[in-house]
């Protein structure tokens, strides 16, 4: 099978969706510069033509309401934002709207947006153009948030948010671009809502999103040298929250860390603890420990930055102290 | 309007004897506006609407005893209960959604005029909103895109010189509205929002307008509302917030579009007092079956509170 790039593998399954389904649309800021969207965008204006693709002035809240307008007469649109902090611009669009929706209108109408942004973390860009924050959209009941961290997931979770008739918030990190793995050619949907195994363990559950999947499989690796069994499970949705297979691995290992890349206060590494204390409290033999950003914003300099951003040897650090209570 | 003007007034009572909760805001004294330029749509075309959306919805044709069974929060309200007076729709005639946040709608409505460009069909949209709504950031937004991509919609403004009880004259240095449309090169009109046929006339030129690829249009009626903001008489905790003097009001009952409109057809014998009043009575009638039809209508299955958070 043929090897496919992270970014790429958002970019076929784009470039499949408006090939089969004319109802589906790109748009927002930066569609037509590579600058803006790295190379996901790659191909489809001259392909599809500026009416589908359709680069658009610096206005979050109208574009991010033009595709959910768009979306609620029968359109499937997604509506790209190539830095997660712009989207707070839009919020009265994602959280008003979108989301109540389908609810506030008594299943009468409803909305099929992908709202797409995109996480750029790192380089010194500082506090307002760094942020992940899924962790507020996950908050919000009638969005749905899905996190890929692998190319096959990239694709295959951006043909499913299309697919889906409900809001779903697409978030992929920009550090995970240039990975590369198998991806198939043909069309196919990874579920939201199901998380998957990516290494399997019988010592500590270690749960994470997005890229921290990526540190959370070197830490495992690195902890694996030393005897310590690992079972690293990639959430790849955020809500809907696969807890059965979480609430499994617990079940077996009856330890956990999470490692989550938002803020530690009220975010997910904090929902998925709650979740797991409510649940299956008895089957842990220790505390849960949390991976995640201090609760600062994101600094510039370099010095700040390696301090700011947990890495393998943070996860190693945590898992260690669990195994030890 | 007379349909509008009797089903508004209708919640009234209703509403002071507690039997309706949620926050109704009537759209007494306007009817003019959505009669004349629904008048001049086809089923098809889409509105969107805001808080005061009775008159939207009717005026496109949406169903009374669904509308009144929604003001209640009943199962087969328009919303099937779960959204109130302030969220209503119906998608089947073109009513594509009503919510309170203001000038929440108005960027919607231009994603559905761009589908329609994007699908090539001959429809048009309307956004109505209130002049509150013009202080919002999205709504110049909105234009500018709109206008940028030659969209089908009418952005139609309800001008009624009151944000809830701040007067036009605190929020904007001018009332003129209108003018906001100039510099993205929107066509622009001003009219008597209280005179029907004026409403309709300008409505119909600016449909054909966008029909034909000249959108978007932007059309400012000038209105008064005859009730207070939210309810019959902004009386919130006893404290009555209705701050505007009695000689206007007074002033503006003058204006009011349904006798002016009524005094027109007499005038030039179009029709006759007597025809007039059986369309009273027989709205009158209409409007007391949506009551009834409403009062024993179930409310929503409490076991249901989850269902539609996302469709299935």
């Amino acid at each position: 099978m043929r090897k496919l790039s992270y970014s790429l593998a958002i970019n076929e399954a784009l470039h499949q969706m408006m090939d089969s389904d004319p109802s589906v649309f790109l748009i927002g800021q930066g569609v037509k510069s590579p600058w803006y969207v790295g190379n996901t965008a790659k191909g489809l204006l001259e392909k599809f033509g500026p009416e589908r693709v359709i680069d658009t002035p610096v206005s979050e809240n109208a574009i991010t309401g033009t595709a959910v307008g768009a979306a609620l007469v029968g359109m499937r649109p997604v509506v790209v934002h190539p830095r997660v902090d712009f989207m707070m611009y839009a919020m009265d669009p994602i959280i008003n709207e979108a989301a109540n929706w389908h609810y506030m209108f008594g299943g009468k109408s409803s909305v099929p947006v992908v709202i797409w942004g995109i996480i750029n973390r790192g380089g010194e860009q500082a506090a307002q153009h760094s942020q992940s924050l899924h962790a507020l959209f996950a908050h919000v009941p009638g969005l749905k948030v899905v996190m890929p961290s692998t190319p096959y997931d990239a694709k295959g979770l951006m043909v499913a948010a299309i697919k889906d008739d409900n809001p779903v918030i697409y978030m992929d990190d920009r550090w995970l671009y240039n990975l590369e793995e198998e991806v198939p050619e043909e069309v196919y949907s990874v579920p939201i809502g199901k998380g998957v195994i990516r290494r399997e363990g019988k010592d500590v559950t270690l749960v994470a999103t997005s890229y921290m999947v990526v540190e959370s499989v070197k830490a495992s690796e690195e902890l694996g040298k030393e005897g310590v069994e690992v079972e690293v499970i990639d959430l790849r949705s955020v809500t809907p929250l696969d807890e059965t297979l979480l609430f499994e691995s617990i079940k077996k290992t009856g330890r956990l860390v999470i490692a989550d890349g938002g803020w530690k206060t009220c975010g997910m590494a904090a929902e998925i603890s709650a979740m797991v204390s409510e649940n299956v409290f008895d089957d842990l033999k220790a505390p849960i420990m949390r991976v995640t950003l201090p609760d600062a914003p994101a600094p510039a300099s370099r010095t700040l930055e390696k301090n700011y951003y947990p890495d393998f040897k943070t996860i190693v650090h945590a898992v260690k102290a669990v195994l030890r209570k | 309007m007379v349909r509008i003007r009797l089903c508004e007034e209708s919640f009234v009572e209703p509403i002071l004897s507690g039997q309706i909760r949620c926050p109704v805001h009537l759209y007494s004294g306007q009817e003019a506006i959505a009669t004349g330029v629904c008048a001049a749509l086809f089923e098809k075309d889409y509105v969107f609407g805001s808080h005061r959306s009775h008159g939207h919805y009717l005026a496109k044709g949406g169903d009374m005893r669904e509308l009144v069974a929604e003001i209640y929060c009943k199962e087969p309200g328009c919303s099937r209960g779960r959204g109130g007076s302030m969220h209503i729709i119906a998608p089947e005639i073109g009513m594509a959604g009503s919510v309170p946040i203001v000038a929440g709608t108005i960027s919607l409505a231009v994603g559905a005029a761009l589908a329609l460009k994007i699908k090539r069909e001959k429809r048009i949209t309307v956004s109505f909103f209130g002049d509150g709504a013009a202080g919002e950031g999205v709504l110049y937004e909105s234009l500018n895109f709109a206008a940028l991509k030659k969209l089908p919609i009418i952005f139609a403004c309800e001008n009624n010189f009151y944000s809830t009880h701040m007067p036009i004259r605190e929020c904007r240095p001018e009332n003129n509205i209108f003018k906001i449309g100039a510099p993205f090169c929107i066509q622009s009109y001003r009219v008597d929002g209280n005179d029907v046929l004026k409403v309709y006339e300008v409505t119909k030129h600016s449909v054909g307008l966008c029909r034909k690829g000249l959108g978007p249009v932007f059309i400012e009626f000038m209105t008064y509302r005859l009730r207070g903001h939210v309810g019959p008489n902004d009386n919130i905790q006893e404290t009555y917030t209705d701050i505007r003097p009695k000689e206007e009001i007074a002033k503006w009952r003058k204006k009011d579009p349904i006798r002016r409109f009524q005094a027109f057809l007499i005038k030039n014998r179009i029709i006759r007092r007597e025809t007039l009043e059986r369309i009273d009575r027989e709205v009158e009638e209409e409007v007391k079956e949506a009551h009834e039809f409403a009062k024993e209508s179930p409310y929503p299955n409490p076991n249901e509170l989850t269902k539609y958070v996302f469709k299935e």
